[in-house]
């Protein structure tokens, strides 16, 4: 929590305040017990009613402070930890635009998506409970032991040397049941796996007609589950009763020293009944604090959770160089290129090994080779999703490390595999790269993609409404949009990443027939699986386990390249094998 | 006085047990039930197994409630009858006496817990068994409405809730509602007029409770929607972050965000200054009642109605009695949210399962012969999906299934497998209908390879044993040499007993296809049906693949969907379906001449 201060540092007046009032609060109602004491001493027993009135007028006075001060610490710790989790989640959410692929990598999507949302309200909680309860309920116990000493200083003690045995006696019972809750986490993990699992692989388990054996194994991680978790809440409640008991036991020996002391040292009933109350008091407090505490070393580590995505440094650097009077683009180069995952120093992580290409402007690349070979993290490579461990990449000469991220990337028109489409209109997914876009382009774009047709079908057109609460699309219609979505930026650089996959061949076939014209004023890049997609490319890169295992037209390696003849064998059987046979 | 007294006792016994599972009002409000009194009775019903359990909890509550209420009387009749007077003799006594109340209430407590612990558990555990064997069930067409995501949480959080009202609430309730009654009673048999006044604080408690609960709710279900808005905005936004910079939207995106956030800012704020206030001002309230019980003990002090041991035992009494009102409400919310969370699983539990089987045993050694006649089927009766699709394999054919997507090739083999039932027509398997025979003999004649080549986490061994449970370790063995996995297996660290993680996440989709395969080899099927599997691997590894699948297929009647008509076309049949009607059959080559959609198809792949 320590970590995120600066970010509470400018609501610094609330945090100073909040505990304030919280004090004074406090203060307020340890007067209370004090005050019945008075009543009783004074007004009952020395038959005073003026004073029984004047106390119970005061009494109410002090109620109405004690209201105000608690009403206005809430607002102060509310603003404080509100806008402490509002300005924690932007500035979580500024820092992941800012990050590259490897720094999403190492988070992993789902995790960075829990630590902007559930870890942000933890830590928001966590200090609104840190200003408020967290200060309130130490305050009643120091201050109750402080009244309890200032009232009668023996029996005072009493409860002091009460309060350092319970402490010890709920250390000692936190620790032994901290390996109990491992365990029950061990089990909880192991039955849900179980059960996702057997949800997941429904087909399998139906198909081999396993639905008995399923049974059978989940009964017993259900029952091994059960009895650590009975185990363990058995031994947790003990807790409760062992707190109490302790408590009261000291509350029997304050009650007959306190009555020793009535007889002896002629110590007022009345001091004695508020004594009592405040032992009440201290017992309260000892339980909320041990339970406040469990919060907070929850939200301990949601704080650091956030803390490791705030510290992480964008390892692509995106600040503005030396701005290029003029990119057009006209030649791209791989230079001896290599990528390794990072965090993987082993040649195990080595995707991309000596990579050489080039190509000009109006040809088209083609990737094709086994999953796994690096196709996709070759061409991720170009708009700097990933940089490139060593060689380098050129556009017209310029080494594109020495290019402006936003400048290099608008001269990219980049379809990735799995399809992303945002809640918006179709409309507005296309024109995501141009927002300015007029409809008449949007659609020009949405014709080339093959997408004209079927949004003009749908009841609401471009204006459908797509992603979460929208329309179903299917893969290919989500596929063709996001094809438009890339074609309207007119970009320089032209890929698609294994991105016609969902289409049927009749309408990839007219999507090649369609971007044709515009391909002659850009350097294309195409992964794909098919042969048949590939073969009238300009040059077909060819790669086995990240290295280039051929580079040509269909025809040269179809006579020269191994790997490529297997694919096409693959693809088209032995007798589709004119060329090999023939040389 | 002590305002959050019970509560952290409630921290304490569930530490740990649910992670961030914290309780916050805006959730629990949405959850309500919506038949309780039948929902009850079922949960009565498991209540019920759990009798002694239950007994003992039940009792223990009592006992200790009633222990816990004599405490504060004891200490006003200490200070009444011994102190004040001087009394020394018996103080000794009723001082042990005390203690050992206090240590039968500590006693009783544990036990109340220790039951409360067994009994919850217990029976969410009977719960979750039933479930799970429910879902073993049901028919695929339960699975794919729903992702198992969604039922994930449904057999986690709905339980949990369940489980920890009835490890809790349900106790805290009884309690809650016995202190109040005993309180009640103890305060009568000390004075009338001291209990009188101590209640008439309690209507106005209750009163100002609900009214600030009323007001805040409606700030918290508009703090609920726009953090859910927010939450919404950054997981759609963090999972296409690849998009926003490759189009360089992150300005924009992050000004969007902004406004969003400013606006959750101020919901929030206010929304919990309000909601937070609810604190200080009950505490104002139990102040309010402290000082009256103070001021009106003193008077009636004063004029001797009552001693001043009567007024320290009203001084706690007024805890004990306030405390109980406020977390009724509370605890009435919990056990509404559990309620509706029971009514959900037993919703679940009331899914319709599979069409009961037939009773009829296959002959142990069947041949293979497959006929559809005149099969239609629907998911909703008005729409057909499949029109009298008809066909006849001989036993050890090859059947290819081609077409477009959503054409229902899948449908059809789902029809064979009876994960769904047809609608009209009938399915033989060797002249039998498949309606007659029983299902778990239906389905062990049938093995499949699926698209997504699903793989247990466990060792590779188990994974393919998962084909046929009583096999050797040779068997399993020889059924990986036979699905050309033995070679790739071997090379493993710790071959055969290579653990794979969940979901197989340490091997390629193509091993895993060679493992499922394996695992079909072993079960040594009649009829076999590949529906995609190699779709989701390059053409190459496709080839290895289907080497292993070619050897499967001998001897076995063989339902093949693919994509890629390369790998179809030495099949004895070939089914054209599309629009859930076969419109072409033939071998490659009667196809071919056809000219027709298949001939089309095929030149469109091989141009």
């Amino acid at each position: 929590m320590w970590g995120l201060r600066s970010y509470i540092k400018p609501y610094w007046k609330y945090v100073i305040l909040a505990p304030l009032f919280m004090i004074f609060e406090v203060f307020f109602d340890l007067l209370q017990p004090r005050l019945a004491a008075y009543i009783v001493n004074h007004g009952v027993l020395e038959h005073n009613f003026t004073v029984i009135k004047q106390t119970g007028l005061l009494m109410i006075g002090v109620t109405i402070l004690s209201l105000i001060s608690g009403v206005t610490c809430n607002i102060l710790a509310s603003r404080a930890s509100q806008n402490f989790g509002a300005d924690i989640r932007e500035a979580l959410f500024k820092k992941v635009q800012t990050f590259s692929f490897e720094n999403v990598d190492t988070f992993q999507t789902g995790s960075l998506l829990t630590r902007m949302t559930s870890d942000v309200i933890q830590v928001q909680d966590l200090m609104q409970i840190l200003l408020q309860r967290l200060v309130r309920s130490p305050s009643l116990l120091i201050g109750s032991v402080v009244m309890a000493l200032l009232i009668n200083f023996k029996l005072g003690m009493i409860l002091l040397a009460t309060l350092i045995v319970l402490v010890a006696v709920l250390v000692l019972l936190i620790r032994f049941s901290l390996p109990l809750f491992r365990a029950i986490q061990e089990r909880l993990d192991q039955m849900n796996l179980r059960m996702q699992e057997n949800l997941a692989g429904i087909r399998v388990v139906k198909a081999f007609d396993r639905s008995r054996y399923e049974t059978e194994r989940f009964t017993k991680v259900n029952h091994d589950f059960t009895n650590v978790s009975v185990k363990a809440a058995r031994f947790i409640a003990l807790n409760s009763p062992i707190v109490t008991l302790i408590m009261n036991v000291c509350l029997v020996a304050i009650v007959m020293y306190g009555g020793n002391l009535v007889w002896t040292e002629s110590m007022p009933v009345g001091d004695l009944v508020a004594f009592v109350n405040y032992v009440v008091q201290v017992l309260s407090s000892l339980l909320i604090v041990s339970g406040l505490l469990m919060n907070v070393s929850q939200a301990n580590v949601s704080a650091r959770r956030i803390s490791e995505v705030l510290a992480e440094k964008p390892s692509i650097d995106t600040k503005e160089q030396h701005a290029v009077t003029s990119l057009p683009v006209r030649h791209i180069q791989f230079d001896n290129v290599s990528f390794t995952y990072p965090g993987t120093a082993d040649s195990h992580g080595t995707v991309l090994k000596g990579i050489h290409l080039q190509a000009r402007r109006g040809e088209t690349i083609a990737i094709i080779g086994s999953t796994g070979a690096g196709k996709s993290t070759l061409v991720q490579l170009i708009p700097r999703l990933y940089d490139v461990t060593s060689g380098s990449i050129r556009i017209d000469g310029q080494d594109i490390r020495n290019i402006p991220v936003k400048e290099l990337r608008r001269r990219i028109g980049m379809v990735v595999q799995d399809t992303v489409l945002f809640t918006g209109t179709i409309k507005d997914n296309i024109s995501f790269g141009k927002p300015d876009a007029t409809q008449a382009e949007i659609e020009e774009a949405a014709k080339i993609a093959q997408a004209h047709d079927f949004i003009s079908r749908l009841p609401d057109g471009y204006d459908t409404m797509v992603g979460q609460r929208g329309v179903n699309l299917s893969g290919g219609q989500k596929q063709r949009i996001a094809i438009a979505r890339a074609l309207l930026v007119k970009p320089s650089i032209l890929i698609f990443d294994d991105s016609t996959s969902a289409l049927d061949l009749g309408t990839e076939k007219r999507l090649r027939q369609a971007l044709h014209s515009l391909m002659r004023d850009c350097i294309t890049f195409w992964i794909a699986q098919r042969i048949s997609s590939v073969m009238n490319a300009d040059q077909i890169v060819v790669l086995e386990n990240g290295t280039i295992a051929g580079i040509g037209t269909h025809e040269q390696l179809l006579n020269h390249c191994q790997v490529y003849q297997d694919i096409y064998r693959s693809q088209f059987g032995e007798q589709g094998m004119p060329y090999v046979k023939g040389s | 006085m002590s305002r959050e007294a019970n509560q952290a006792t409630v921290d304490l016994t569930q530490m740990g047990f649910q992670p961030g599972g914290r309780f916050r009002p805006g959730e629990v409000q949405r959850a309500r039930s919506k038949n309780t009194a039948e929902t009850l009775r079922r949960i009565w019903d498991y209540l019920k197994l759990q009798r002694v359990s239950l007994l003992v909890v039940v009792g223990s509550t009592v006992l200790t409630t009633m222990l816990t209420l004599l405490g504060p009387y004891l200490i006003g009749k200490m200070i009444d009858d011994y102190i004040v007077p001087q009394r020394y003799e018996g103080f000794m006594r009723i001082g042990l006496l005390l203690l050992g109340i206090y240590a039968l209430s500590a006693f009783f407590t544990w036990v109340q817990h220790y039951a409360a612990s067994s009994l919850s558990y217990h029976t969410v555990r009977d719960m979750r068994q039933d479930l799970f064997e429910h879902y073993q069930r049901l028919p695929v067409s339960f699975f794919d409405q729903r992702t198992h995501g969604e039922l994930m949480s449904r057999t986690t959080h709905d339980l949990m809730n369940v489980s920890n009202t009835l490890n809790q609430t349900v106790v805290q309730f009884i309690s809650s509602v016995l202190i109040l009654l005993g309180s009640v009673i103890m305060m009568l048999s000390l004075s009338l007029w001291m209990t009188l006044v101590t209640v008439l604080t309690v209507p106005l408690i209750a009163l100002i409770a609900t009214r600030i609960t009323k007001f805040t709710r409606t700030f918290f279900s508009q703090q609920q929607k726009q953090l859910g808005v927010v939450n919404g905005f950054v997981q759609e936004n963090v999972s296409g972050l690849k998009i926003i910079k490759l189009f360089v939207r992150e300005a924009e995106v992050s000004r969007q965000f902004q406004k969003m956030n400013e606006t959750l800012r101020s919901i929030g704020i206010k929304a919990q200054s309000f909601s937070g206030s609810m604190g200080p001002i009950m505490n104002s309230m139990r102040n309010l009642s402290f000082v009256i019980i103070a001021v009106c003990g003193g008077i009636f002090a004063y004029y001797e109605l009552i001693t001043i041991g009567i007024i320290a035992s009203f001084l706690s009494y007024s805890n004990q009695f306030s405390q109980p009102i406020n977390q009724l409400a509370n605890q009435y919310n919990l056990l509404q949210a559990a309620i509706a969370g029971a009514e959900r699983i037993f919703e679940m539990m009331d899914e319709k399962p599979e069409t009961e089987a037939g009773k009829t045993g296959l002959q142990h050694s069947i041949k293979g012969e497959v006929v559809f006649e005149n099969v239609c089927f629907g998911y909703k009766p008005d729409v057909p999906i499949l029109k009298n699709v008809s066909l006849h394999a001989l036993p050890g054919q090859m059947i290819a299934l081609v077409g477009p997507t959503g054409a229902g090739k899948t449908t059809i083999i789902h029809m064979l497998t009876r994960f769904y039932e047809i609608q009209s027509g009938r399915i033989l398997i060797d002249g039998t209908d498949i309606r007659e025979l029983d299902k778990h003999h239906l389905r062990q004649q049938i093995g499949m390879v699926l698209q997504d080549a699903y793989v247990f986490s466990g060792t590779i061994r188990d994974n393919i044993r998962y084909g046929r449970l009583d096999a050797t370790d040779e068997e399993v063995e020889e059924a990986a040499r036979l699905a050309n996995a033995d070679a790739f297996i071997r090379k493993l660290p710790h071959g055969y007993d290579t653990y794979l993680s969940a979901e197989g996440g340490n091997l390629s989709q193509g091993q895993r296809q060679l493992i499922t395969i394996a695992r079909a080899v072993l079960a040594n099927p009649a009829i076999l049906i590949l529906d995609e599997a190699t779709s989701n691997v390059d053409t190459r590894t496709e080839l290895h693949i289907q080497e292993a699948m070619k050897k499967l297929m001998q001897g076995r009647t063989s339902f093949v969907i693919a994509h890629r008509l390369s790998t179809i076309r030495e099949a004895d049949q070939i089914l054209v379906i599309d629009h859930g009607e076969i419109i072409e059959q033939g071998t490659h080559e009667e196809l071919l001449k056809r000219g027709g959609f298949y001939a089309n198809l095929y030149h469109s792949q091989f141009a």
